[in-house]
């Protein structure tokens, strides 16, 4: 794992990778800090982190897009079947080395609220708790963008997927109120889910029991609880949405809460998606 | 060293391995022949770990590849088809990582990184980006990969394709002193290669296993029709007429030009009988022998008998 985790490191520095994301994120969040902080004379830290999460749609497939892809592409996965080390293992290095090329921008900016702190009140506690929920928001989108470079042998396409991916993510809370509130279309919505969930579930895992059995009982399940009383799927779907946005439960650190149902969401998204790239990288063994 | 017992490999519908089931023993350097698309690369992969097998199982020096993989592979180097390198890096880097993945650290990493960049001659571009070495340094660097962490079997996957004449005799010297430290088994759909530098033989046609042993052992087995070539300045019908009635002779075919050339096959019979008894009988009737000579089977030819022959049989099918 830490030979892995070396390796990406100085992959990524011998690219233009890693200064491209951190210079991004820089510009991004420092105009964001003039905006907020320096013209609108705000003393407020957090708004800046929220406006600069909107960088992620685009900084976060182009960090991630060749960390699987192109190891097909060039064949060197070959090499990582062959070594002495787990699929896990390599995975977790790959994600780690991507994470410390993302904490060290994110160190320069830890040093803002300090120093606009010498300048007026900060509201410190505010500010860090925000950027503790930014840097897992960040953490838990490429850990996104890893599993969705690991379906694909094309650079370019896992870049547009996870453009697309982090786009609905970000504007889904909005997008929520223009989806279909009625309990029919929840219902509609959920058969639709429950079914892309057993046909992702069966292409990583190539186990057809599994797939099927858990799309078709999720899909039963959907429609028992309808029929049986479908008041509670009224406006189900957009709250659905707004659960799964990670940029929404950013917002609520922002207005000056520490939500820790929130900083369990995140890690649950990290682990999620490293084991679904673990099994996306196993399945290439059996094809 | 490496057992595979009645592995079988489908890849959708597509049976590539059907089972097979073979013995690697230490010490020797194995080629690994067979036509393109008989299913070398499936087996190669399989036996390294990096594909699964449909059924059957593979035991690398007692460590079963599916159940204890971590130790089963740091008994194995391994050189896919396509060289795995990243082609930023220098070979010094990318040999730092193979070698820090295989579990080496510090001063014993530097040493085993030194003594393979010595074994495969890459010391002098060790420092390029290997998107700039020509194809056989780059190669080089695949093989000097798979000798880290001094591994007992060397497995190689078509190391000489694509490379120059000069590259692949170097390529092949490489490989046969590498065969005097480790088990070396290689891929090749070049016989000359094969019989050049290996001293067992194991040839897959189809998907499954059609021969298997000593060079020399093979050949006896499965050529037993010797060929005598004749050449002459008499004519076509004095030939005919003078090997007639000559016993040990199967089939004639002469051919006039310059010279009469006749094929002469002796079937499982004495070459040696017959070819005494041709020159008695020229002798007698006064007839010039420009050349006599014995043509065994080579390697050549079994492979065309094994791999037309398995597919004679499919076509029965």
């Amino acid at each position: 794992m830490i030979a892995v985790l070396k390796h990406e490191l100085r992959l990524y520095f011998q690219s233009l990778t890693a200064y491209v994301f951190g210079a991004f994120l820089l510009a991004f969040v420092g105009i964001g800090a003039m905006l907020y902080n320096l013209q609108a004379a705000v003393s407020n830290f957090e708004y800046v982190l929220s406006f600069g999460s909107m960088v992620f749609v685009v900084i976060v497939p182009i960090l991630t897009m060749r960390t699987i892809a192109e190891e097909r592409k060039q064949k060197t996965d070959q090499l990582l079947y062959s070594l002495p080390i787990s699929t896990t293992e390599v995975i977790v290095g790959k994600y780690l080395a991507l994470v410390l090329v993302y904490m060290i921008p994110l160190c320069l900016i830890c040093l803002y609220p300090l120093i606009f702190a010498q300048y007026g009140e900060v509201y410190l506690l505010t500010s860090y708790g925000s950027l503790f929920a930014f840097f897992l928001v960040g953490a838990a989108l490429i850990a996104v963008g890893v599993f969705i470079s690991s379906l694909t042998d094309n650079q370019g396409f896992a870049a547009g997927i996870g453009i697309a991916a982090i786009l609905i993510n970000y504007f889904s809370v909005s997008l929520a109120e223009y989806v279909s509130a009625t309990a029919f279309g929840s219902a509609v919505a959920l058969f639709v889910l429950s079914a892309l969930l057993g046909w992702l579930l069966k292409y990583l895992t190539r186990n057809e029991n599994l797939g099927y059995g858990i799309g078709l009982g999720l899909m039963a399940l959907t429609t028992v609880f309808f029929l049986v009383d479908d008041s509670k799927f009224e406006g189900l779907l957009p709250d659905i949405m707004k659960k799964l946005s990670l940029f929404d439960r950013l917002e609520t650190f922002v207005s000056g809460v520490f939500d820790l149902t929130a900083v369990v969401y995140f890690l649950s998204v990290i682990v999620f998606f490293l084991f679904a790239s673990v099994q996306s990288l196993e399945k290439r063994r059996y094809n | 060293m490496i057992q595979v017992e009645h592995l079988t490999k489908y890849y959708g519908s597509h049976l590539a391995v059907e089972d097979l089931s073979f013995e690697i023993e230490s010490g020797h350097v194995y080629g690994f022949l067979g036509p393109n698309g008989a299913g070398k690369s499936t087996t190669m992969n399989i036996i390294t770990g990096c594909l699964s097998a449909t059924s059957g199982t593979v035991r690398i020096d007692g460590h079963d590849i599916f159940e204890e993989p971590n130790d089963a592979k740091r008994c194995i180097g391994y050189l896919p088809e396509h060289p795995p390198l990243y082609m930023s890096e220098t070979p010094m880097e990318y040999l730092t990582f193979v070698g820090e993945a295989k579990g080496l650290r510090g001063t014993a990493l530097k040493a085993q990184i030194e003594e393979v960049i010595r074994k495969t001659g890459i010391g002098d571009v060790s420092s390029r980006r290997i998107s700039a070495l020509s194809k056989g340094y780059k190669q080089r660097v695949g093989i000097a990969q798979a000798l880290l962490g001094n591994p007992k079997v060397i497995i190689l996957d078509e190391p000489t394709v694509g490379l120059d004449p000069i590259q692949i005799i170097e390529i092949r010297d490489l490989i046969k002193r590498l065969g005097q430290t480790h088990t070396v088994i290689f891929s090749s759909h070049i016989l000359s290669e094969v019989q050049t530098i290996c001293d067992r033989i194991l040839m897959i046609a189809g998907g499954k296993l059609v021969a298997f042993g000593e060079p020399e052992e093979l050949r006896k087995q499965l050529l037993t029709d010797g060929e005598i070539v004749l050449t002459t300045d008499a004519s076509a019908a004095k030939v005919k007429k003078a090997l007639s009635d000559m016993a040990g002779i199967e089939a004639l075919d002469i051919t006039e030009g310059e010279n009469t050339v006749a094929h002469i096959k002796t079937g499982s019979g004495d070459m040696n009988a017959v070819a005494r008894s041709i020159s008695q009988c020229f002798a007698q009737n006064g007839l010039a022998i420009y050349e006599l000579s014995q043509k065994k089977g080579s390697l050549e030819d079994m492979f065309l008998e094994l791999s037309e022959g398995k597919e004679t049989e499919e076509d029965a099918q």
